[in-house]
């Protein structure tokens, strides 16, 4: 018997391949445009941060934080047009693929959508000669968890809203400030003293945090099991609403 | 074998009783009876927001009921939904297709939700194309198919797990009448093969020839039940007297029919007049000095019964 998980990655992986042409363009221009606007623009005048080269600084913060963007953009309009325009869902819901299968089947495709997007940041390092082990390594782990974590509560959102205009909202109010203010920048000790505890509440400052302890070696078993712990927390809380939602949306 | 209760319990394919479902403050299916047996074609008709896809959706274990009791193939959805799905066929009103792939990949991945093998997803594909008259189409995109192409691919689809019963929510709507003339064509093969089919369908004279039992619904009620031919012989006369005007012809215009008929419905463009006997009347009509523009007798159809149980032509 197929696994009807698989079997739901399986027409998300297909529908996938007739557009990787173009995806894979972006996905290797993409970082060489942060790489060189700022790492080496901006990185021109500040030169250190934290006795570190900025552009060594900030290319971990700047894998997860790819990793984050794309686990929160395919869970939008790829979400939302399933269940509206294309009628996947609804073609998927008259056999005995479960709504469960439905959204662990997605959350996969999300998954390898991200570690491709993180391949190809790490190929553009390598290329450029800043490579290490320890960044090599973990990033695979720290990113899927981070983009997870997005992923699992943006895909309960898509699947409760009927209007594409509440996508403008998460962008600007979620996931724009999320991406400015985890600390992938500039360090969040820069930041009002006020501010910092929120922007621990993002799960891209806890992924930032292990890269970058991963990628300098500055990792302690403690931070790294609370780090995961609380970008875990996130993917738990995320799938139980996408089943909510889903399961509201589909069995009325 | 029939007893005097019926057909035996176990040749029933649906089982419903006091199905009921609500939407928040609205009952969009109140409390009806509703039994399907193995091997028909039931016919589900009624005008929209008659209850008809509330209907199809709690029969085809896609929604649970509100309350009441329900068995589909001898199962109980509340616990088994998904297994019971996995030997239904359903077509929805959108073909719900995806357009970007092949004809081919549409059914194999959706063979694969079944659980099928990859071996055998594509077996069964080819049997459906050939099924759907689709086969010169299989490797072409299915956005690149027409309207009617891509209503016997979805229903093709639907197919491809060879369901016990197959439920079908207007699988002709929209299409143009040769297209029409094909899809029902391959009902009446499903059909022949002892396929239990559920219809919806807009189109009377096709649900007169293809099914076996009909059920009306209206404001989520059933109103009537029975073969076609019951149905017309019991609701309505033998023959339809239609009276058409070139203004919109008002309870006044139809005064003088009174004595002719008690039964009559006035519509926007005509009058429906129901009498045992056609010429009589349409000589009555002319004698009572009523001058409409235009004169038709026809035997009644279902379409009459539909109108006068409902007060709706079925195209409002």
């Amino acid at each position: 018997m197929a696994n009807p998980t698989i079997t739901v990655l399986e027409r998300h992986m297909l529908l996938y391949q007739r557009l990787w042409r173009a995806s894979a363009f972006s996905l290797f221009i993409l970082p060489v445009l942060f790489l060189t606007s700022i790492g080496l623009g901006v990185g021109g005048y500040i030169h250190q941060v934290d006795g570190h080269d900025y552009l060594q600084w900030i290319t971990p913060g700047l894998i997860a934080s790819t990793a984050f963007q794309t686990g929160a953009n395919e869970s939008t309009y790829g979400v939302l047009s399933e269940f509206e325009w294309v009628g996947g869902i609804k073609a998927m819901r008259s056999t005995p693929v479960r709504i469960q299968d439905m959204i662990r089947g997605w959350l996969i495709y999300v998954l390898i959508a991200t570690e491709l997007a993180v391949a190809a940041f790490l190929i553009v390092i390598w290329l450029a000669g800043a490579l290490t082990p320890g960044l090599a390594i973990s990033a695979p782990f720290v990113c899927g968890a981070v983009s997870l974590a997005i992923a699992t509560p943006t895909t309960a959102f898509s699947a409760a809203i009927n209007d594409q205009d509440w996508f403008l909202v998460l962008a600007r109010f979620v996931i724009l400030p999320a991406t400015l203010f985890s600390g992938v920048l500039f360090p969040i000790s820069q930041l009002p003293a006020f501010i910092q505890p929120l922007s621990y509440l993002s799960p891209l400052t806890h992924a930032v945090e292990l890269m970058r302890d991963f990628a300098f070696g500055t990792a302690t078993p403690m931070t790294v099991a609370l780090h995961f712990a609380y970008l875990l927390a996130w993917i738990v809380a995320g799938w139980f609403l996408a089943n909510i939602t889903y399961r509201r949306r589909l069995t009325d | 074998m029939d007893t005097e209760f019926g057909p035996p319990l176990d040749d029933m394919a649906v089982l419903g009783r006091d199905l009921t479902k609500r939407f928040g403050e609205f009952t969009a299916v109140d409390a009806i009876n509703i039994d399907v047996y193995s091997g028909e074609c039931f016919g589900l008709l009624g005008p929209n927001g008659a209850g008809k896809s509330s209907t199809m959706r709690m029969l085809s274990c896609i929604s649970q009921p509100t309350s009441g009791a329900l068995t589909v193939l001898g199962t109980d959805p509340r616990r088994e939904a998904a297994r019971i799905r996995g030997r239904l066929g359903i077509v929805h009103q959108e073909n719900n297709l995806d357009l970007d792939i092949k004809v081919v990949e549409n059914l194999t991945t959706y063979a694969r939700y079944f659980g099928f093998s990859r071996s055998e997803c594509r077996r069964r594909a080819a049997e459906m194309l050939e099924f759907a008259q689709l086969e010169q189409k299989a490797v072409s995109k299915a956005g690149e198919l027409s309207g009617g192409m891509q209503r016997r691919l979805a229903i093709a689809r639907a197919l491809v797990n060879s369901p016990e019963m197959v439920f079908l929510d207007e699988p002709t709507t929209g299409l143009d009448p040769q297209m029409r003339h094909v899809v029902w064509q391959r009902l009446l093969e499903l059909k022949q093969r002892r396929t239990t089919l559920v219809v919806t369908t807009h189109y009377m004279e096709e649900a007169e020839q293809l099914c076996d039992r009909i059920v009306i619904m209206d404001h989520g009620h059933i109103v009537a039940e029975g073969t076609p031919q019951m149905l017309i012989k019991e609701n309505v006369s033998q023959e339809v007297v239609e009276l058409w005007f070139s203004e919109t012809p008002t309870e006044e215009t139809a005064a003088p029919l009174k004595g002719i008929s008690e039964q009559f419905d006035v519509l926007a463009d005509r009058i429906v007049l129901y009498v045992a006997n056609g010429e009589e009347a349409a000589k009555e009509v002319h004698r009572r000095g009523l001058t409409p523009e235009r004169l038709t007798i026809r035997r009644s159809t279902l379409e009459d019964v539909f109108l006068r149980l409902t007060g709706r032509t079925l195209a409002e």
